[in-house]
């Protein structure tokens, strides 16, 4: 069997990245009709959708939290999003990714102000090409401010891992599956501070730095394209609140 | 102290306002010396509060609101009622009209209100420990029983009123409906004829299209007189 | 679908409790904050299992089998074994545990554990092939958590490890792509001894070993599992808060050096 070089002689990637270079990424805000708020995310060839409902009624109610809001989270892949179809039911990995997920969306959210509520985020992934979980949060935030839940500040996702001795940033698919070590983090800019972190393969304490500091920066530039995401979705809003104004009391007449 | 948003300048959640002593006014936050945003919408600076003017959310009840809601439940002293919130509204028996004073079974109440019927009632209580509490004794707050209903994001229910109520006056001039706008995003557009109904619930829907744009006014109008070539508005 | 979970049944007066002596430093037993509490490690308790083992970490209490049968290997990789994690968080550990499917905590945690053996490469699996292509020994390591009192990460890791290294299959032949036992005994072919080290984070301090009442009080934890040549191979961060880069960095550090002791500890207990 032909072995595959994952770096080439002059250190460029398979896909012809250089090592710190992220792929292309594209993000689109509020493309759903029903959802509360949307947003849709192209990353590499990852595609990835991510809706939220809420704050809304906690169904069933003895899941609701007295002082806060529940956040519901659901990562899930389409059976057509992998090479070999994916069963529709839900796999021990969405499971996990499920949890890893809310837990890195939850430390931005401002659930204290919708006690006995749910705040339920849903992220379909369309077509799978590595780092799915992280482009799954940065998706999922755009979607939370979309849907206008209050919220500390928007997160970002990427990863960093290691393919053939070097420090990489953005895993491709190959390089995953190939490679020495995935590290997929979560970060908000503002607080510097990280809501997902995970790693496996085989990396010394030097490399895991490296990496960290690779996927920190990646964020803090991922966060800047949701912004101006933002921006371009809502920049007509100013036009139309020169039109409005304090609501007098509707008169009513039967 | 440094303003660094404001004249109705679009922030988003994170985004930093302002420094120093400023009072953090609606969806906004402090953090130590600095106020950010909480939301996505339009900074303004009122004296020293800083307030973020939201563009879109889920509709939060206020006291004094007036809603269009629908009966989920009847229960043993009021009704439950849907207002689109993340709360159910609870109409108690002594808030509706027409009560008997003698006591009243679940039949009884289902005669005031049934299950599925839409009303316009009002917000008398609502914070964090309580679902909202409504009322419906009050002029033109009742059982709705005809007419037809326009769900919108309740952030656009202001443009629906209008500068000094400018669109609503217009709609309802010329459409000879009567439009009654809940703060919960349910309109309802009681008529004469179910043909003026229909126009007018196509206006409102336009207007939530179209909310960012101008001459708006003037253009829902052009729209409705269109729509009314060939008929009679009584 | 993951939700947050309930508030932990405990007070606010006796979280504050927990949260100010870690703040000065210390810990409800009188721990140092970089002290893993008493630990007890039993290899090859259950005899029926190739492996087995037994970890009392102070009230802790995991036990762990290890279970080698014969299967097909993956498409993908037709001459090495198949490792296979599970746990199990029997409804007896804990008053919030209840029976049925794993949930996400017992999944989690599985796989976390699964990840430390995997890529540490600590089973040689090209060492388990019968039969290239058609039959292969599969190895199940299933985790059962008897008592819990916090870091079930870290126990469930020792226990898997003590079960592997202590694991017991017979010698074999292979004829016509069928595997033939002979009397010898040999252990699993080990190559490398993945240890967990779970840091935890309240408010401003970082512990570890933390016990059930302080993971009630956590801000979060992070897992870093380390193999023999002081590579990093898993992380996992849990929990609702969050940590700056330099405490992950930080805690790195820490896992690093305190693996160490933990893994002399399990390989002495192998004769």
């Amino acid at each position: 069997m032909e072995e595959v070089r994952l770096l080439d002689k002059n250190g460029l990637r398979v896909d012809g990245r250089r090592l710190e270079e992220l792929r292309p990424l594209k993000l689109e805000v509020g493309i759903l009709d029903k959802a509360d708020g949307s947003a849709y995310i192209e990353h590499g060839k990852n595609k990835i959708l991510a809706a939220v409902y809420g704050p809304r009624e906690a169904q069933p109610r003895h899941i609701a939290l007295a002082d806060r809001a529940v956040l519901r989270c659901r990562y899930h892949m389409a059976p057509f999003s992998t090479e070999e179809r994916k069963s529709p039911a839900p796999s021990r990995r969405e499971l996990e990714l499920s949890k890893v997920i809310r837990e890195a969306l939850e430390p931005s959210i401002m659930s204290e102000y919708f006690p006995r509520a749910t705040i339920d985020i849903f992220i379909e992934v369309l077509q799978a090409d590595a780092g799915t979980r992280c482009a799954g949060i940065t998706a999922a935030s755009l979607a939370l401010a979309d849907a206008g839940i209050p919220m500390r500040e928007l997160v970002a996702g990427c990863a960093a891992g290691k393919v053939e001795g070097k420090v990489v940033l953005d895993l491709s698919d190959l390089e995953d599956k190939k490679g020495d070590a995935d590290l997929p983090v979560a970060f908000m800019p503002k607080s510097n501070v990280i809501g997902l972190l995970q790693m496996d393969g085989s990396m010394t304490e030097d490399e895991f730095k490296q990496a960290l500091d690779m996927a920190v920066d990646a964020c803090r530039r991922i966060y800047e394209m949701q912004r101006e995401a933002l921006r371009q979705k809502y920049h007509l809003v100013k036009e139309e609140s020169e039109a409005k104004e304090e609501a007098p009391a509707p008169e009513v007449k039967q | 102290m440094t303003v660094y948003a404001d004249k109705r300048q679009l922030v988003g959640p994170g985004d930093i306002l302002a420094e120093g002593p400023f009072f953090a006014g609606e969806n906004t936050y402090r953090e130590g010396t600095k106020v950010f945003s909480s939301r996505i919408g339009l900074a303004e600076v009122v004296g020293n509060k800083i307030n973020v003017m939201a563009v879109k959310g889920v509709y939060i009840p206020r006291l004094d609101d007036i809603v269009v809601g629908r009966v989920t439940d009847i229960g043993m002293s009021g009704w439950q009622v849907d207002i689109s919130a993340p709360y159910p509204a609870m109409l108690p028996l002594s808030e509706a009209p027409m009560q008997r004073g003698r006591d009243m079974g679940r039949r009884d109440l289902g005669r005031i209100y049934g299950v599925g019927d839409l009303m316009i009632a009002q917000v008398i209580a609502f914070d964090r420990t309580r679902d909202p509490l409504l009322t419906t004794t009050g002029r033109g707050l009742g059982r709705v029983t005809s007419g037809r209903v326009a769900r919108i994001t309740p952030a656009k229910i202001p443009r629906i009123i209008g500068k000094k109520g400018s669109m609503i006056t217009m709609l309802k001039k010329e459409t000879g409906v009567d439009i009654v706008p809940g703060q919960n995003g349910v309109i309802l557009a009681v008529g004469r004829n179910p043909d003026q109904e229909r126009i007018a619930v196509e206006a409102l829907y336009m207007i939530e299209r179209e909310a960012h744009t101008s001459g708006l006014t003037d253009r829902v109008k052009a729209m409705i007189t269109e729509r009314n070539k060939g008929k009679s508005v009584t | 679908m993951s939700l947050t979970h309930q508030h932990s049944p405990v007070a606010k007066l006796e979280q504050r409790t927990v949260v100010d002596i870690i703040a000065k430093g210390k810990r409800l037993d009188e721990r140092g904050t970089q002290d893993y509490r008493p630990l007890t490690i039993t290899l090859g308790i259950i005899e029926k299992a190739n492996g087995s083992a037994q970890v009392y970490l102070g009230k802790t209490k995991v036990v762990a089998g290890v279970k080698v049968e014969i299967g097909t290997p993956f498409q993908d990789t037709p001459n090495e074994g198949i490792l296979t994690v599970n746990a199990e968080f029997v409804p007896m550990a804990s008053p919030t545990f209840e029976a049925g499917p794993p949930d996400e905590n017992s999944i989690e945690l599985a796989r976390v554990v699964d990840r430390g053996i995997r890529e540490s490469k600590a089973i040689d699996l090209s060492k388990l092939c019968i039969d290239p292509g058609k039959k292969v020994f599969m190895v199940f390591v299933d985790i059962y958590i008897l008592d819990h009192d916090g870091n079930l990460i870290d126990a469930a890791g020792m226990a898997a490890l003590g079960a592997l290294v202590s694991a017991k299959m017979h010698e074999f032949d292979v004829k016509n792509g069928a595997p033939v036992f002979k009397d010898k005994i040999m252990p699993l072919p080990m190559k490398n001894y993945p240890i967990a080290i779970t840091a935890t984070k309240i408010e401003n301090s970082i512990i570890l070993d933390p016990s059930l009442e302080e993971e009630q009080v956590m801000t979060c934890r992070l897992t870093v599992t380390t193999d023999k040549d002081d590579r990093v191979v898993a992380m996992q961060k849990g929990g609702l808060g969050v940590l700056t880069p330099d405490e992950a960095k930080q805690i790195v550090s820490t896992a690093i050096s305190k693996s160490r002791d933990l893994r002399s500890k399990i390989l002495s207990k192998v004769n």
